[in-house]
């Protein structure tokens, strides 16, 4: 242990619930998906602190159901490989109609060249420049790609790094992120989950330029918040270009983003030595026993809900627990809002049966379940 | 999701075994329904994988593309899939009875009906899509397909739209129904794996449920872990065999659960209303028939705007009307509405059966009757109400009193001088009153398709589909 006092510095603290195990970094994925529960202490402290929840909720004895098909990946590769193929000549063509730019040059950077430790800061010196060259006296009709740029975020005063698909950015005009996904749009319509998936992540890359770009001391407005996405249309592997305004998942984004910097608070209500510390060994295999494990993240508060099933790792792990707290949160919001905010099964039911006497406030509710108890018999006799 | 459903879900969880939230069933179940699992490629829009198919439990049809990337079989396994699909519509639409209509002319009715039952809502939407990349195909032209093909799509795209059709039984999905007649004690999300739904049903929760190597996915995607160790490898060893035998193993379990699900739903009595709405089924049903008889064109990529708000002004009727009378044929969804307020139920106490209103001629018959209730009736003065017990009649709520209501009978009493026996509810007997009635506005006034506002896109043009629909890549 390190022994760290309560009022030291929240990284430290951070550092310290993750022990030993190394680092998980934050992708666009799992920072979009922390807008889907913002509410989640347990989560906010794993996701904070670094922890790689996967690992941790298999060591727990509870996996996590995401599995990708590779006929899926095989498929998603391809299809991103046509859309960059011949330096994206492709996609520009789509741009130029989509963005109504009379676009005429293409230029395109792969950022990956310049090898991984570099990518960051070539990033970085990228976009410096081309913000710098909008202010130029004689805006040039050519676009660029940069192709596999490495972003940073800042996220409970962890850096975590991003890789959009690709960012295009047009002279005279406005940086724009470009998400390639292998759903295919049929006519004129895709799935609305797969696309709410695509903008949540997109706006993370949009936030992630905008801050650098004013950490550079550019406008922060240059990056646009009308995101294009680019799918397979209809039943072949042709690609088509759309614009989606994340404005609204930004807005989010930002909400949870400044939640999480408030990690503080949520660290303080922690006991001194508690960890999350996997104790990986030399091969990376987790030796802590799950047990203690379990019994360290029992410590946290979780918000379970059945949307976690498709968002959070450790989903098994908490809807176990709610089973065994008997929390009316299993079934969902819906039947939660319903009960007016009574928790536990046991509690709604005795108020159902009138074996329990309601608390203060508690009595409207009661009256209802009462009455829906009395009706539910009638019926089943 | 009411109240009383929430309810039955706690219950359900407390007691760990799924709970009745329906004393009647709600759909019609076809003698002969058409079960039909459909796999897809996963990562792709509508690539066919696999579908197990057939009327007969004991013997599924299994189709497979071998090689799921290829379009040629892809093509192949539409047309064999036709030659099972379509037979079983084609021998259903030869007997026929003549409708007589007010108003117009008589017209031929199927006196039987289709029905698809796949196992959720995705096998709903995959029809959907497989009807979308098949209809427009033909049979001439530069990119040939069998002939079977694009009528299969015509089809498959009706199942898939009669599916979203209020009430009708012509597509079931399986999780659809079985969650309209049980509640289980995981929430809706969790309802939509079949084999965890019926787990809550049948044996009471079960952590197998939700395993892949016990109970494989309903479709139609499968199960990434499938594709990355035994897909992948069979299709790659080239042997169809291998390829068939190992989407085999991930399609009999599905089968086995959807007749299960479908003996479930049959073991319940069938609501009173279930015969009339299959009814209009059939009529669709016949419709259809007579469309593709007579060579229309297929269904169009997209509703023009009349033809769209037509279409949504037809499904919110059906939907009220379905809601209406699932609460008639059924006290345990007429209890919502007790709930609420909006109908209650109660003995009898006091009847004046030979009440009347007015003078001389225009003296009329209105029995009283007074109920007495413990539901919080919430209905004003004067509210028109109806009752399952006797559905032609109508009456007012006439004054409302310390959980005693009086109800004034105006309509299906007879014509006589005194109540037609039987039509006043006598002393003693349990009775339900509710402002849910089953007469609805007739249709909004939409234009003609041909007077369609330009500002809607003007009129439509018919959709012919073009070369370019026929060779529409299918990767
Ligand atoms: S699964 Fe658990 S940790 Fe993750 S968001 Fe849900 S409650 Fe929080």
């Amino acid at each position: 242990m390190t022994g760290l006092k309560r009022e030291g510095d929240p990284v430290r603290r951070l550092e310290a619930l993750r022990g030993t195990t190394p680092p998980r970094p934050h992708d666009a994925r799992a920072i979009a998906a922390l807008a889907a529960n913002p509410g989640c202490a347990r989560r906010a402290l794993m996701d904070g602190a670094g922890i790689d929840k996967d690992a941790a909720a298999r060591h727990l004895g509870f996996p996590a159901p995401f599995g990708q098909s590779p006929f899926a990946i095989t498929r998603g590769n391809m299809f991103e490989a046509l859309v960059k193929a011949d330096g994206c000549a492709e996609l520009l063509r789509m741009l130029r109609e989509l963005l109504d730019l009379p676009v005429e040059e293409v230029a395109y950077h792969d950022v990956e060249n310049v090898g991984a430790h570099l990518r960051h800061t070539h990033t970085r010196s990228l976009l410096d420049h081309a913000a710098r060259s909008t202010t130029a006296a004689e805006p040039v009709s050519a676009a660029t790609f940069y192709d596999h740029p490495l972003l940073s975020l800042s996220i409970a005063g962890h850096t975590a790094y991003l890789e959009p698909d690709l960012v295009a950015f047009q002279l005279g005009g406005r940086f724009h992120v470009v998400e390639v996904k292998s759903f295919s749009v049929i006519d004129g319509q895709a799935d609305p989950a797969a696309v709410a998936a695509a903008a949540r992540q997109a706006a993370v890359y949009v936030l992630a330029m905008r801050t650098t770009l004013e950490e550079l001391g550019h406008d922060p407005g240059l990056v646009s918040h009308d995101v294009v996405l680019v799918c397979p249309e209809n039943f072949a592997n042709r690609p088509v270009a759309t614009l989606v305004d994340v404005r609204k998942q930004l807005a989010v984004l930002r909400r949870q983003l400044t939640r999480m910097t408030t990690l503080d608070r949520l660290l303080d209500a922690l006991p001194d030595d508690l960890t999350f510390d996997l104790r990986p060994d030399d091969d990376g295999r987790p030796t802590r026993p799950v047990a203690e494990l379990a019994d360290a993240l029992s410590r946290t508060t979780a918000r379970y809900a059945p949307d976690c099933l498709s968002t959070c790792d450790m989903c098994f792990f908490c809807r176990d627990e709610a089973r065994q707290e008997g929390a009316s949160d299993l079934l969902g919001r819906q039947v939660r809002d319903e009960l007016g905010g009574v928790a536990s099964v046991a509690e709604a039911l005795g108020l159902a049966d009138g074996t329990r006497t309601p608390a203060e406030g508690q009595e409207e509710i009661a009256r209802l379940l009462r009455n829906a108890e009395r009706l539910r018999r009638e019926c089943l006799t | 999701m009411s109240l009383l459903t929430s309810l039955a879900r706690l219950r359900a969880l407390d007691e760990g075994i799924a709970q009745p939230v329906a004393t009647v069933r709600h759909c019609h179940l076809s003698r002969r329904p058409m079960v039909f699992i459909p796999l897809k490629l996963s990562g792709e829009a509508a690539a066919p994988l696999a579908a197990m198919l057939g009327t007969d439990r004991d013997d599924p049809r299994l189709l497979v593309v071998a090689q799921p990337r290829n379009r040629d079989l892809r093509f192949a396994w539409a047309a064999e899939l036709a030659g099972v699909l379509l037979p079983y519509v084609e021998a259903l639409t030869v007997d026929t009875e003549t409708v007589e209509r007010k108003n117009a002319d008589p017209y031929e009715r199927a006196v039987d009906a289709p029905q698809l039952v796949v196992p959720n809502q995705g096998g709903v939407a995959f029809t959907a899509l497989l009807g979308r990349s098949t209809r427009f195909r033909r049979a001439d032209g530069p990119y040939p397909v069998p002939g079977s093909v694009p009528l299969l799509g015509r089809w498959l795209t009706y199942f898939a739209e009669r599916a979203a059709y209020p009430g009708s039984s012509i597509m079931l999905a399986a999780t659809e129904e079985l969650g309209r007649h049980w509640a289980s004690g995981q929430s809706s999300l969790e309802d939509a794996n079949l084999a965890a739904l019926m787990s809550w049903i049948t044996t009471g929760p079960s952590d197998e449920a939700e395993d892949p190597l016990v109970w494989p996915p309903a479709g139609p995607a499968t199960d990434p872990g499938f594709d990355a160790e035994v897909l992948a490898p069979a299709i790659e060893s080239g042997s169809a065999e291998r390829v068939a035998e190992a989407l085999r193993t991930q399609l009999e379990p599905t089968w086995r659960l959807v007749w299960q699900a479908i003996d479930l739903l049959a073991a319940l009595p069938e609501g009173a209303s279930v015969a009339q709405r299959w009814e209009q089924d059939r009529g669709s049903f016949s419709g259809m028939a007579a469309h593709v008889a007579e060579g229309a064109p297929p269904q169009a990529r997209r509703d023009g705007a009349v033809a769209a708000a037509a279409r949504l002004a037809r499904m919110e009727r059906a939907q009220a009307a379905y809601d209406v009378q699932r609460a008639y044929d059924d006290p345990m969804v007429m209890a919502e509405y007790r709930l609420t307020g909006e109908a209650f139920a109660g003995e009898v106490v006091e009847t004046d059966p030979e009440n009347t209103e007015g003078e001389g001629r225009s003296r009329k018959l209105r029995p009283l009757v007074v109920v007495k209730t413990d539901d919080p009736v919430r209905l004003p003065q004067g509210t028109s109400l109806g009752t399952p017990q006797r559905r032609g009649q109508g009456a007012v709520l006439v004054a409302a009193d310390e959980g005693l209501i009086t109800v004034k009978i105006t309509k299906g009493m007879g014509r006589g001088k005194t109540a037609a026996p039987g039509s006043v509810p006598e002393v003693g007997e349990r009775v339900c009153y509710t402002s849910l009635t089953d007469d609805f506005q007739g249709s909004a006034t939409l234009p003609e398709a041909e007077a369609t506002p330009w500002t809607h896109g003007g009129p439509p043009r018919g959709y012919t589909p073009d070369d370019e629909d026929a060779q529409e890549e299918w990767s």
